[in-house]
């Protein structure tokens, strides 16, 4: 089925940027209002995608293909999956909300909004590439935006936090290029086609090289192609020990920078194991899964929670927090069961609306106190109360409650995980009760008890953030109750990447 | 001897231009002397339009000395455009600085007719010829500036390393025709290919020190050490002049003479070749992340760009051809951008290139800093821009070729390249201060150079595939 409404997600944030940077500069209410515009349209188009997936069928939809460096088959190749199809929602939805969470910037609003434009285009180009060469070209453009707003916008130390994530995410993605020219030299004819790749994956050797540290290893061409990519998605996620730009990113950066990157681009790292390492090097994924997915994920969990306990700034707290809840993402993707992978993608998605409200959450606040000292508040509960009402639902979601997303998917997660790896569920369930711990330890701190007389006037949460906080809150809700309405959209294409794997899994 | 003089009409058509230009500032007066430079840009379109209209043509002339092909053709090509740039870019400097501009002009266009003989050069003499050319009229380019010590000096120091090469060059020609006795390149081309004994040994020595007058030209390591001093001291936007248009002719006559005429010697020349390109791109990175001026980073950069192309060379064949040709058109534009930007930071005769003056300059000319942020990027291989096609190239060549440590080593240096590149972004859109609003060049022409660059620069990077076209058409008709 051939489409051009991929194209047009993508590319209408691009010419949207555009058109903000030939607006005049100082007035900041039109572009303000120019960029909600231009968000709307993929918006209104993700709602269209959803309501017309096919959840029935395995391969690609919504596809548009054309030549576009013949000479060495690159193409324009976009569609989307059911493993895409959740995180390009996810982006059009964050993306709308995060430009009303941007109001309160006032230095340089015209290069803000553009550079948010472009971010946006870049992350909706990541999730629907399925041409190789497309996929690094969005993936290096989403970079820059995002170094720019951390760099610019960010706060007191945001020229260390900037350059840190973009030396990180470079590393990354070098080694990325890498395994894409490996592969592409290595697929007959040579092409960046994800889809003829996937087809091929079989010809990928795993013979063991002949020199060390490969021989030892057992390490085959496949394999070593694993490890660059993976190297390079574990940056993003960020799994251990390549997690250490995120806090200081998260810190620095403005609200709505935040919640898009832990919102939309801490799931480019999963969405690319599952897009490229799985399908493409399925014998090598077998083998490493259980170590640099299961356990890793595990630890990260733990790790990641222990690390939001001893922090005393709220927004750290929260960034580590994603630490620990992107290690159920790796866990479900390992255990190569029904639920287990459903899970982890629920997951991917859980967390992104989640941790949006979350980081919105310690926005206001921040706007108000100009400070996110977990220990410098106290009883807000009293003073806030619709804001402390919507803080306790995203924090219940995150430890999750019964009821409310975050539950649906860490279970799936841990049921599927069980089946294989009893030790990896229970590391992750004792994740579940660190995660409740230090959550109602902050809530008690910050929003019960005596109230600090400093904020015995601080305002109550006005219109506008409610308005970015309520899609959110309901969507969590919803998915508590009736998951399907996201599950169906993922399972054939899940299903199907299991089946992949199977076959080569150790025994 | 034929006759046909089709094959000289570009070379002519600029040197033509720059014996008008010379004549004409004897007798007009020093305001009007801005028509000048309008009249070298004409001169230059004309030669680009007769590069058009000439292309696919393969002719030789006066003994198959000069041929002039596809080859010939793109490079002068990039010539044409890159010393139109500098003309434009120049326009308001020269005044500011007090370089006198007639002059200034004329030695544009004759170093560029020199290039456009180099380029053409089927004949190791007349390639020579064209070198010289080129080269002197650049040496007293680089020291036009004649109130500034610096760019004595520079001129001083380029001279003697300029002539020191050279020597090395006539020597190795020397002995090229000791040992094949021949000068043409087709002629020592079919000597190479008898299959006979032995070659003599100066053959080889002949060989080797061409190398070593090549290395010079284009700034490899170790032969490396003119190039900081010489192009902080330059003129800013003959600095520019030099990095592009200087290396591109350089390579265009390694590449023809070496890859192409010489290939036999392949197997000889190719271990020297690859530490040269591995020692050329770390040590030019490493010493680029170092400086205090931006200028001189850029010089050190322009460094590193030499080992990526000689990649290209050490890769061979004709991917490695093509990519070198099409890295050559991809760097242009963003080493030339980021001297102009530089240019645009002259306050009267006090250049401004340090980082520092580029503070805060995201907020006080938005354009510019982005422009420059391009170029960064760029060169630092960011996709979707040129830099990163010409490296993709690049890369992809030499894996094709069987360099895969090559490959990687270039893709780490590229990275290890991020780090100074960055920093003047970061100088721009996250420092305050800097230099301040007035003291700005502001010329419409300069902006308008910038401008080109930049559209260049992207236009390269999303749509690279007419150009790669061209380059494989370039390279295909060498044979």
């Amino acid at each position: 089925m051939e489409h051009n409404v991929l194209t047009y997600m993508i590319f209408i944030p691009l010419a949207g940027a555009v058109v903000v940077l030939l607006l005049p500069s100082q007035s900041y209410h039109l572009i303000r209002w120019v960029s909600a515009a231009v968000t709307v349209p993929p918006l209104l188009m993700a709602s269209w995608l959803y309501a017309n997936f096919d959840t029935t069928t395995v391969g690609f939809q919504f596809v548009q293909k054309a030549a576009w460096i013949p000479a060495y088959n690159i193409q324009y190749f976009v569609g989307v999956d059911g493993v895409s199809i959740s995180m390009v929602l996810l982006t059009a939805l964050l993306s709308f909300l995060c430009i009303f969470a941007s109001f309160g910037i006032d230095k340089a609003v015209k290069g803000y909004f553009a550079l948010f434009l472009l971010l946006d285009a870049g992350m909706m180009g990541v999730f629907c590439a399925l041409d190789f060469f497309l996929f690094y070209i969005f993936w290096e453009v989403m970079l820059l935006p995002m170094y720019f707003l951390i760099g610019i916008w960010g706060g007191p130390r945001r020229e260390y936090a900037a350059i840190k994530f973009f030396l990180y995410t470079l590393f990354g993605s070098v080694l990325m290029l890498l395994a894409i020219l490996a592969l592409y030299f290595n697929t007959n004819p040579h092409t960046f086609d994800m889809t003829v790749m996937m087809a091929q994956a079989k010809n990928y050797s795993t013979q063991s090289l002949p020199f060390w540290p490969f021989n030892e290893l057992r390490w085959g061409f496949q394999h070593v192609v694993w490890m660059a990519m993976f190297i390079g998605f574990a940056i993003k996620i960020p799994a251990f020990p390549f997690h250490t730009w995120l806090p200081d990113a998260h810190v620095e950066a403005p609200t709505a920078i935040s919640v898009i990157l832990a919102g939309v681009l801490l799931k480019m790292g999963t969405y690319g194991i599952l897009r490229i390492n799985y399908p493409m090097l399925p014998v090598a994924t077998a083998d490493m899964a259980y170590w640099l997915l299961g356990a890793l994920g595990a630890w990260n969990i733990i790790y990641g929670a222990l690390c939001a306990m001893a922090q005393t700034d709220l927004k750290k707290l929260v960034a580590y927090s994603s630490v620990s809840h992107m290690g159920y993402v790796m866990l479900g993707m390992a255990s190569f069961t029904t639920q287990g992978i459903n899970g982890a993608v629920l997951q991917m998605f859980n967390h992104g609306t989640i941790t949006a409200m979350l980081f919105l959450l310690v926005g206001v606040i921040y706007d108000r106190a100009h400070h996110r000292n977990i220990e410098g508040f106290g009883g807000l509960a009293a003073v806030m109360p619709v804001y402390t009402g919507i803080t306790a639902l995203a924090f219940f979601a995150s430890m999750g409650l019964p009821g409310l997303s975050g539950f649906i998917s860490e279970v799936l997660v841990l049921l599927g995980v069980w089946q294989k790896y009893p030790g990896l569920a229970i590391l992750g369930a004792t994740g579940v009760i660190l995660t409740a711990g230090y959550l109602l330890w902050t809530v008690q701190r910050v929003y019960l008890g005596p109230t600090n007389e400093k904020y015995k006037t601080i305002p109550e949460i006005d219109g506008r953030e409610i308005f970015t906080l309520v899609p959110l809150g309901a969507i969590v809700i919803l998915v508590g109750v009736y998951p399907s309405v996201v599950l169906d959209l993922l399972r054939t294409s899940l299903d199907n990447l299991n089946q992949i794997i199977i076959p080569h899994l150790p025994s | 001897m034929d006759a046909s003089l089709i094959p000289l009409l570009p070379g002519a058509q600029v040197l033509l231009t720059a014996l008008v230009v010379m004549l004409l500032d004897l007798f007009i007066d020093e305001h009007e002397r801005g028509l000048l430079a309008w009249i070298s840009l004409l001169g230059l379109a004309l030669c680009g339009a007769e590069a058009i209209l000439l292309w696919g043509s393969s002719e030789g002339t006066f003994g198959d000395t000069l041929l002039l092909d596809n080859f010939a053709l793109f490079f002068t090509q990039i010539f044409i455009a890159v010393a139109a740039l500098t003309v434009l870019s120049s326009m308001r400097y020269v005044r500011e600085t007090g370089i006198h501009e007639g002059e200034f002009y004329s030695l544009i266009l004759f170093a560029t007719t020199g290039m456009i003989v180099m380029a053409a050069a089927n004949d190791l003499m007349v390639f020579f010829l064209g070198l010289e050319t080129m080269s002197v009229a650049v040496y007293v380019l680089t020291g036009m500036w004649r109130s500034s010590a610096r760019s004595s000096e520079a001129a001083m120091k380029y001279f003697l390393m300029g002539a020191f090469a050279t020597g090395f060059l006539l020597y190795g020609i020397a002995l090229i025709y000791g040992a094949t006795g021949s000068t043409n390149l087709n002629q020592i081309s079919a000597y190479l290919l008898e299959p006979q004994g032995q070659w003599p040994p100066y053959l080889f020595v002949g060989g080797l020190l061409l190398l070593v007058g090549f290395g010079f030209k284009v700034g490899a390591v170790p032969f490396h050490f003119w190039i900081p001093d010489v192009y902080e001291g330059a003129p800013t936007p003959v600095t520019g002049f030099m990095a592009v248009a200087v290396k591109a002719a350089a390579f265009a006559a390694w590449a023809r003479i070496l890859m192409h005429e010489l290939s036999p010697l392949d197997s000889d020349w190719a271990l020297p070749l690859r530490v040269l390109a591995i020692a050329t791109m770390t040590i030019g990175n490493l010493l680029a992340i170092s400086q205090p001026s931006v200028k001189r980073m850029l010089a050190y950069s322009s460094i590193a760009h030499a080992g990526y192309l000689l990649i290209g060379i050490v890769a061979g064949e004709e991917w490695g051809s093509t990519s070198l040709l099409f890295y050559l058109a991809t760097y242009a534009p963003a080493t030339f951008g980021a001297f102009a930007v530089i240019t645009l930071l002259t306050e009267q005769d006090k250049p401004k290139e340090d980082y520092g003056h580029f503070a805060g300059l995201g907020f006080k000319r938005p354009f510019v800093a982005m422009a420059m942020s391009l170029f960064m990027l760029s060169l630092a291989g960011f996709p979707p821009l040129a830099g990163f096609t010409g490296k993709f190239h690049i890369f992809r060549s030499a894996i094709i070729a069987g360099h895969t440590d090559l490959a990687i080593i270039g893709v780490l240096n590229s990275l290890l390249s991020v780090i100074y590149y960055l920093r003047v972004i970061v100088m721009m859109y996250m420092n305050e201060g800097g230099v301040k609003g007035k003291s700005f060049i502001e010329s419409p022409y300069l902006y308008t150079a910038v401008g080109l660059a930049a559209a260049a620069t992207i236009y390269l990077g999303v749509l690279p595939m007419r150009t790669l076209e061209w380059s494989r058409s370039a390279f295909s008709s060498l044979f």
